[in-house]
Order: structure tokens, then C-alpha cells, then sequence
């Protein structure tokens, strides 16, 4: 074991909550000597080794690559989505930030259009709605011309790389107080329509997505700039003023309705 | 039963276009009455369902995960090899063709490895055609970096998140076709038995994770595209829902698995630190570009590295291996590794890391550029381990990484059964004995954008379509099989949690079947790992009901696979008798400690068929024949 073996002692308040039925309720679970050196994810991974052993049920939590990169992951830790660190996935969250002592408050990432499945996961399938709605450029598999044909700028190519870091984990969503998924929204369009190749079907994938995003009972944007603090990625809110740009040029030029 | 690799005839630079033109068509106002299954939306599963689709087949897409985006493939960082040969470096397809024979040790297909070469070219088209952001010079052309095993400039990169940008390309030509209808997606089910009518492919039973029910789909055919099993090993780079399983069962039911032993140790990796650990995460191979691998010179030297001098550093990979240096193939800079720390040179509070040290790039080209490079993976860094790597070289060892070994398959990525089609890391197909980097993502996307598209209409072409119903007795019966095993792990109520029977396992495999191996340690693995088994299905205790979502449930399954399949791995590693690649015999190695291949008795892939319980599985092989290449001794002098 490196770095000593620095434990802490912790009391988790975690939300249980047997399906998308059940009200839902919190649990207090004294956690003892967890070493500091653990992620978040690994404490409540040992947490669970305790809870099967005494018989009990573990706390189910979403999680895969824990390297904050496939998006799984995600729960409101003392409020805040992905928990205090910025930049930063629940996975990624090391216990190192907390101290002895401390009470830590784990909730799933709530919004109207996710919908609970059991414990601190929830139903993100709306995100996928909205890619499913635009965000895509439309070319099939063979035609494509040599992948030099089109040169384009770096600077170009870097800031829709930036739009394009988004892991659609959904914390944005559920740090909005009007649970919108602008950020989310704005960042594939950025991404699609700063590039030539996105820009034939820029005006479709505005109309589309933002569509898509008020059927799935997602918010609408008042400019809290909530998401973009808690964004893991970093996604800059630059992005939905390129959205909203792009959304009023389609909606008052294209004949896309 | 031999086993026909359906190699088309003529020279190797025409076999492809040949094959295609050879190949029977399905007639395009049929293909709607074709049904596919693909199971997997990583690389291979995605980019495989959108063409399906693309085509007019009508496909069922199922995956692990709450979205088909999350797969496994998100998490690559490095690149994506092709023989654009855009730097003028001296690259072309039959370079690219070579390098991966060679780096696969002559343990791969002369004419599977050369398709691959020649379709990398048009996956880099097609993805910047989807709009992938790859990084570009400053002329707007697009830039390459070199990777380990070759000597030229052809990997193309999106930063650190190559795979991320690559895998949300082929997810929204899957999002596309979803919202035409052509492709039905089914997300957080598992594929847990797979159904054969009449010897062929003709559906699956999937698992709904979430109600626990059990769904039965049928078919025309079935893809695989499930991943890789390095999770055998508990810790791995691999996430944390990769697992055997569907591999597994289609095994069980006949399919072969060829080459199990041969698996990938990636040298640039976290070192591990305590039992609760995970993961172990992977630094990308791009870092050995610019940083340089180095132990101190004295064993036991406990001095902070910046008070080594020069003079008391042996940067042993330039030392052992001057014209490729720090950019040797994965598994011999992983084996040099080792060498060094069980001679008692690695660092670090275990002992067990090596320094891969940037001092001098950042001296050389400043810490921006470094910055801009290699950036997001300092964080990376600095964030697990709490130490900075712009003023402290990191510390890594070696962990396992990818899975070369896989579900037998012939040129038309067909496995043994007639209708299971596997593609991506789940085949066997095209890296031989070792991988080279950034050739994964290569092979995913051109197994299923451009093979898969052509070989499945060849065998579509002689099937009447949708002629059984899930009603056939063979689904039930499928259906069955599965809930009795849940039902039976459900019941045990034993003492021991599945994460701990995993992590033994895990211990077990690394000490006896990981970087190198031995007779004796490989019997001695087989028998630890049936004992092992036996004890799991008497005392594994699995919390929850069968009929919501219950991770541990999950894990018990995939676990019972990996326990099974361990064995049949150590076996074939005790099988082959010689050293390649990955797979190193202590004692078959040259007087400089490389692997030493046996040509005369191994130039073969080795496919296992499953016999039943308790029994042998029998050995099949499949000769390697090099036309076009001599097999040498691979040297990286
Ligand atoms: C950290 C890391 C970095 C890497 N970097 C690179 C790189 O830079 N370049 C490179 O070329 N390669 C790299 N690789 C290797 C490469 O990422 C993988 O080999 C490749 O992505 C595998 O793709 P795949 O489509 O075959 O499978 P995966 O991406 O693993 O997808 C498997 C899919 O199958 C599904 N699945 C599995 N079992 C079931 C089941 N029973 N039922 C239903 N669904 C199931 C999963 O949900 C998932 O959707 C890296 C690997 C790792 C671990
Ligand atoms: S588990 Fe993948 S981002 Fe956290």
C-alpha cells in the first residue's frame, strides 16, 4: 500500500429508493476506516462488501470505466452533481478531499425527464432521444472523399473538440434548476456545425434537437450558468449562445419547420 | 472437424476485391426482410449496426450499458492506426500490413492482417466525414503521431480521447438509423445465452437488467461484438463491465475459441496500490513518445529520482533496444519492466514501478507544447496518484490491457457456428500473439463499417428469411438454461462476496498466467482455479432479488463465466509450448531473454471446442501459412 494508510472515519447519508415507484427515503451508514487514498466510487464499492456481508442490500450506483470518460457514472454528492471538485467525474472524486468526520450527503442526479431506476441510478435515455433527433451528420458508410480533401483550421478543429469532450453523464441537467439540457444540447451542435462537414444540416439539427428536448420534459434556459459549473468536461455556456444563434437562423431562414 | 478459414485464392493484394465481387449479393428490396441481432455498441457493435441498417437489414442492437455510447471503446485515449502515409515517412498499406504481422509474432492471418491494412485508409475518411475532430497542423491538414511497433508517423488522434470521439461517431450513425426505425436498440440488457436452430444462429435470450425479465429475440443472424476478457485478470485497464460471458455461452453452444493464452500486459499503466483498488488506469502508449522509461542503476536506491544523477540512470529500453527505444512493442517493454523490478530495481513504495520520466521533453520543447500534447493525461495523473508529472517523472508498471485471443473466426469474421458472426476485440482475428497500439480501434471500425457489410450478405444470400419464431422449443429451452443458473447463484447464500472470489481469481491468473508463465505455475493455476470454482458455487453469497436491478447479480454471472474460462486459458498457455508475443514460457526464451517462437510445431492458431461439464475441451488447429512474409526472429534492436 503506498502513501501510508491515512483512514478516515465518514457518515454517509445515501438516498435508497427501491424503484421508480417507491418514494424513496435516506439511509445513515457509519463508514470506519476508509483509507483516503480510495475514490469516492471505491469507498462505496467497500461500503457494499460490508452491506452483503451483513445481509443486506448493497447500494446500487452507475458506474464502468472510472476514468471519467464513459459518463456513467454521476451522483449528487453534498449537492453538488459529481461532488465539490470542479472539472472532475464522480469517479474521478478521490477521499482524500474529505476529513474525519465528515457527514456526506449522496443523492441520484434528479430531473423531471430522469426518472429514478433504483437507488442513486437514474434513467438518462432522454439524452439519447435528443442525439437520435439531430445530432448526427447524415452520411452513410462509403462515399466519404479522402479525409484530407477539406483542410480546417486547428484553432477550428480544437474548439469543436472542445464541444465534442461531452461524456453525456447529464449532470448539467440536474444542476439546473430548470432541469434544462441546453448545455448538453448545445455542446453537439457546436460541435457538428463549427465543422464544414456539419454545416448542410445545421438548421434540421437545431430545430431537431431543441425540439426533441422540450418532448422529453427537459427545461428551458434562463441563463443560471449552473451546468456549466458543474460540467466535468468543462463545457463552456458559449455553447448555447451559438446554439440559440444557430436555432433563430434556422428558425428564420431554412424552410425546415 | 477442420477448420476452413475461407481464405480467398490469388495474391494477397487482390484476395479482398476478389472475395467481394465473389461474394452472393442479397437482393436490396430483400434486405428488409433480413433480421440481425448485434450484441455490443462499442466500436464493432456501433459502426456494425448503423451499415447493417444503413443497407435496409432491420437490426437489433443490445448492450450492458444505459446507453450504447458508454461502451467500453469510449475509454481509448491514443489513436487509431492507417497507411494514410500523409507525413511522407515512407508508410503504405503493405508497411502498415508488415508491422502488424510482425507485431503480432506470425501468429495472425497473412490475409486478414493485409485487409485491414488496406481498409484503414477509408475508416479515416469516413470519420472525418462523420465529423470527427481529430487533430490538425497548422495548414489544416490532419497530424499523426507514432505509437510503439513502428517507425512511422500513422496514428491520427482526437487528444487523449481517440476512442470517446470515435465511438460517439459510429453512435450517431447508430442514433441516426435508431430514428429511421431500421435499428431497434435495446439498452441495460445482457445477452445471456444465445439460441441455435438447427445447428445455426438464430437468436438470443437477453436479460433485462433493470425488471430482470427475460427477452427472447430472433434472427437471420447473430453478431458478437462483446469485447474483451481482460477482466479475468479482476484488475485490468478494461472497464468494469467487460466480461466472457456472451462469448462464453456461444462457446458452450459450439462456437470455438481460439488462442484463449494470448493476452495483452500494457507497460504504461498506475501502478496498483491497495486491495479495495478497482481498476488500474491506463497511461496512454502515446507518452513514450516524449517521456523516457529509466530505474536507478543501484537495486534498492531509495533516493527521490531528481537526486539520481545522469550517470546513475539506466534508461534500459534505449539501452536494450537502440533503434526503436522507448517505442518497443507493448510486451517487450512490459517483460524488460519486470526484468528490472524482480531484479530489485523498480521504485516506488511497493517496488514494483519504473519511471517514465519528462524532464528532458519539457526542457527540450517547453512545458506548453508538453502541456498541449499530453495534457489531459498529466491530470489524469496527478489526480489519482497526487503527485505532478511536469515536476516528477510518473511511476508506472505494466496491466493488463486487451485480449488478443478470442471466438474463432474465418475471413468472413464467421465463427464455428454457421450465422455467429464476431467482430472487434471479441474475435481472435487479426492481432496474433500481440497487439500493436492504436490497431484496435482500427480493426473494430473495419470489422464492422467494411467487412461485416459484404461477408454477412454472403451467407444472408442462401437463408430464408425470419423462418423460425421465438415459439420454437429451442427458445424456451435457451430461456430455461439461463434462469436456472441465476435461480442456483441466487440460492447459495454462502459467506463470500463475488467481488472476492473475482479478486482471488485475478491474483491467481497474474501470478501464474500473466506476463510470463511456467508448467508448473500454469498446473498449479489450473488446479487452483478449479478448487476455486467448486468453493464459489458453494459459499458465494449474492444479495438482492432476480427481479429488479441487482449489480451484484450481474457480477455473479460474469464472474461464474471468468472462473470457467480462466481454465481454459492457463491451459492453452500450458498447450503452447513456446514464447510469442504476449505469451512468454520462461522456458522457451533466447540467451538475451526474447521469446523464442517454435515455428516447426506452433505456427498455428489453436481453436478449443467445448465438450460439456467436467470435461476436456479438445484442441483443433489451424495451420498459419506465410506467403508474402518470412517469419524471423522479431528484433527491435
Ligand atoms: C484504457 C484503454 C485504452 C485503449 N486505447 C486504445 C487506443 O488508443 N487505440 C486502440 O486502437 N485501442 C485502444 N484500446 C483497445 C480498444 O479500446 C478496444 O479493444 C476496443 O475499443 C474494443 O471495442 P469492441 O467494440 O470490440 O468492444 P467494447 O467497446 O468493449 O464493447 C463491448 C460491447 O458489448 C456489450 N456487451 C458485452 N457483453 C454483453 C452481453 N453479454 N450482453 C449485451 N451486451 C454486451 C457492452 O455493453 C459493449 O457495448 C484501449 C483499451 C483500453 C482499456
Ligand atoms: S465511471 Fe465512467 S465516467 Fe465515471
Amino acid at each position: 500500500m503506498t502513501q501510508g494508510t491515512e483512514t478516515i472515519d465518514i457518515t454517509l447519508k445515501v438516498w435508497r429508493q427501491k424503484g421508480p415507484e417507491d418514494r424513496g427515503r435516506f439511509e445513515t451508514i457509519e463508514v470506519k476506516d476508509v483509507e483516503t487514498h480510495m475514490s469516492f466510487l471505491e469507498m462505496l464499492d467497500v461500503v457494499n462488501e460490508r452491506l452483503t456481508l451483513e445481509g443486506k442490500e448493497p447500494i446500487e450506483f452507475d458506474s464502468d470505466c472510472r476514468e471519467g470518460i464513459c459518463g456513467m457514472c454521476g451522483a449528487v454528492v453534498n449537492g453538488i452533481p459529481h461532488g465539490p471538485e470542479k472539472a472532475m467525474t464522480l469517479c474521478q472524486l478521490h477521499m482524500r478531499k474529505f476529513e474525519d468526520g465528515d457527514t456526506i450527503v449522496v443523492e441520484p442526479l434528479r430531473a423531471r425527464a430522469f426518472k429514478v431506476v433504483k437507488d442513486l441510478i437514474v434513467d438518462r435515455s432522454p439524452l439519447d432521444k435528443i442525439i437520435q433527433a439531430g445530432g448526427y451528420i447524415s452520411v452513410n458508410v462509403g462515399g466519404a472523399p479522402d479525409a484530407n480533401a477539406i483542410p480546417i483550421s486547428q484553432e477550428l478543429a480544437e474548439k469543436a473538440m472542445d464541444a465534442a469532450a461531452c461524456i453525456g453523464c447529464g449532470a448539467c441537467v440536474a444542476a439546473c434548476p430548470n432541469a434544462s439540457a441546453m448545455l448538453f444540447v448545445s455542446a453537439k451542435v457546436s460541435h457538428l456545425t463549427l465543422l464544414p462537414q456539419g454545416k448542410p444540416e445545421a438548421a434540421r439539427r437545431a430545430i431537431g434537437m431543441v425540439r426533441a428536448m422540450d418532448a422529453c420534459g427537459f427545461g428551458n434556459c434562463s441563463n443560471e450558468r449552473e451546468c456549466e459549473a458543474v460540467c466535468p468536461k468543462e463545457i463552456k455556456i458559449t455553447n448555447i449562445a451559438r446554439l440559440n444563434r444557430e436555432f433563430i437562423k434556422a428558425a428564420l431562414f431554412s424552410m425546415e419547420k | 472437424m477442420k477448420l476452413d478459414a475461407r481464405i480467398p485464392s490469388g495474391p494477397l493484394a487482390e484476395k479482398w476485391d476478389k472475395h467481394r465481387f465473389d461474394l452472393k449479393l442479397v437482393n436490396p428490396a430483400n434486405k428488409k426482410k433480413y433480421h440481425i441481432i448485434v450484441v455490443g455498441t462499442g466500436l464493432a457493435g456501433s459502426s456494425a449496426s448503423a451499415s447493417l441498417a444503413e443497407l435496409g437489414y432491420n437490426v437489433k442492437t443490445f448492450c450492458l450499458q444505459d446507453s450504447p455510447r458508454r461502451a467500453h471503446s469510449i475509454a481509448a485515449q491514443g489513436g487509431i492506426n492507417a497507411a494514410k502515409n500523409y507525413p511522407n515517412d515512407g508508410d503504405s498499406i503493405w508497411r502498415l500490413f508488415y508491422d502488424t504481422i510482425k507485431g503480432g509474432d506470425y501468429r495472425s492471418r497473412e490475409a486478414n492482417v493485409y485487409r485491414l491494412a488496406q481498409i484503414s485508409n477509408h475508416i479515416i475518411d469516413h470519420c472525418v466525414a462523420q465529423g470527427i475532430p481529430f487533430a490538425r497542423e497548422y495548414g489544416g491538414l490532419l497530424a499523426n503521431r507514432s505509437f510503439g511497433g513502428a517507425q512511422v508517423s500513422r496514428t491520427f488522434y482526437a487528444r487523449g480521447q481517440t476512442g470517446q470521439q470515435l465511438l460517439l461517431g459510429a453512435y450517431s450513425s447508430l442514433s441516426r438509423q435508431i430514428a429511421t426505425g431500421r435499428v431497434r436498440m435495446f439498452p441495460r440488457r445482457e445477452m445471456v445465452n444465445l439460441v441455435l436452430v438447427k445447428g445455426e444462429a438464430k437468436g438470443i435470450v437477453a436479460r433485462n437488467l433493470i425488471t430482470g425479465a427475460f427477452e427472447l429475440h430472433e434472427a437471420d443472424a447473430v453478431i458478437l461484438a462483446t469485447g474483451g476478457y481482460g477482466n479475468v485478470f479482476y484488475l485490468s485497464t478494461n472497464a468494469a463491465s467487460c466480461n466472457v460471458g456472451a462469448a462464453f455461452r456461444a462457446y458452450k453452444k459450439g462456437a470455438m475459441f481460439a488462442n484463449p493464452c494470448f493476452s495483452q500486459i500494457h507497460p504504461t499503466c498506475i501502478p496498483h496500490t491497495g486491495e479495495y483498488q478497482s481498476k488500474l488506469t491506463l497511461m496512454s502508449e502515446s507518452l513514450r513518445n516524449d517521456g523516457r522509461v529509466w530505474v536507478p542503476k543501484k537495486p534498492g536506491d531509495t533516493r527521490p529520482p531528481e537526486e539520481i544523477p545522469e550517470q546513475e540512470r539506466d534508461y534500459f529500453l534505449e539501452r536494450r533496444y537502440p533503434s526503436f527505444g522507448n517505442l518497443v512493442p507493448r510486451d517487450v517493454a512490459s517483460r524488460a519492466t519486470k526484468v528490472e523490478c524482480d531484479s530489485g530495481k523498480g521504485v516506488g513504495p511497493t517496488g514494483y514501478a519504473v519511471y517514465l520520466d519528462f524532464r528532458d521533453a519539457i526542457k527540450r520543447d517547453g512545458r506548453e507544447v508538453i502541456q498541449r500534447k499530453y495534457g489531459n493525461l498529466f491530470d489524469m495523473y496527478k489526480n489519482i496518484t497526487d503527485a505532478d508529472p511536469y515536476e516528477r517523472p510518473m511511476m508506472i508498471y505494466p496491466a493488463t490491457h486487451y485480449t488478443m485471443g478470442g471466438l474463432w473466426v474465418d475471413y468472413n469474421l464467421m465463427s464455428t457456428i454457421p450465422g455467429l458472426f464476431v467482430l472487434g476485440e471479441a474475435n481472435f482475428s487479426d492481432h496474433g500473439a500481440n497487439r500493436l497500439g492504436a490497431s484496435a480501434l482500427m480493426q473494430g471500425l473495419a470489422d464492422g463499417y467494411f467487412v461485416i457489410p459484404y461477408t454477412i450478405g454472403g451467407y444472408l444470400a442462401d437463408v430464408t428469411p425470419s423462418e423460425v419464431g421465438t415459439d420454437h422449443p429451442a427458445f424456451e429451452e435457451a430461456a430455461k438454461e439461463a434462469e436456472a443458473r441465476i435461480k442456483k447463484l441466487l440460492s447459495i447464500k454462502g459467506g463470500r462476496t463475488v467481488s472476492s472470489f473475482h479478486r482471488q481469481l485475478g491474483e491467481i491468473m497474474w501470478e501464474y498466467c500473466g506476463m510470463t508463465r511456467n508448467e508448473s505455475g500454469l498446473k498449479k493455476a489450473i488446479a487452483m482455479i478449479q478448487e476455486l470454482r467448486e468453493e464459489f458455487w458453494e459459499n458465494v453469497i449474492v444479495p438482492g432479488s432476480d427481479w429488479d436491478y441487482n449489480l451484484s447479480l450481474q457480477k455473479a454471472c460474469r464472474v461464474a463465466d471468468f472462473l470457467e474460462f480462466a481454465e481454459l486459458m492457463a491451459r492453452d498457455a500450458l498447450t503452447r509450448k513456446e514464447s510469442c508475443g504476449g505469451h512468454f514460457r520462461e522456458e522457451f526464451q533466447t540467451e538475451e531473454g526474447e521469446a523464442l517462437r517454435d515455428d516447426q510445431n506452433y505456427c498455428h492458431v489453436a481453436a478449443w471446442e467445448y465438450q460439456g461439464e467436467d470435461k476436456e475441451p479438445t484442441l483443433y488447429t489451424e495451420p498459419l501459412v506465410f506467403e508474402n512474409v518470412q517469419p524471423s526472429q522479431r528484433s527491435y534492436k
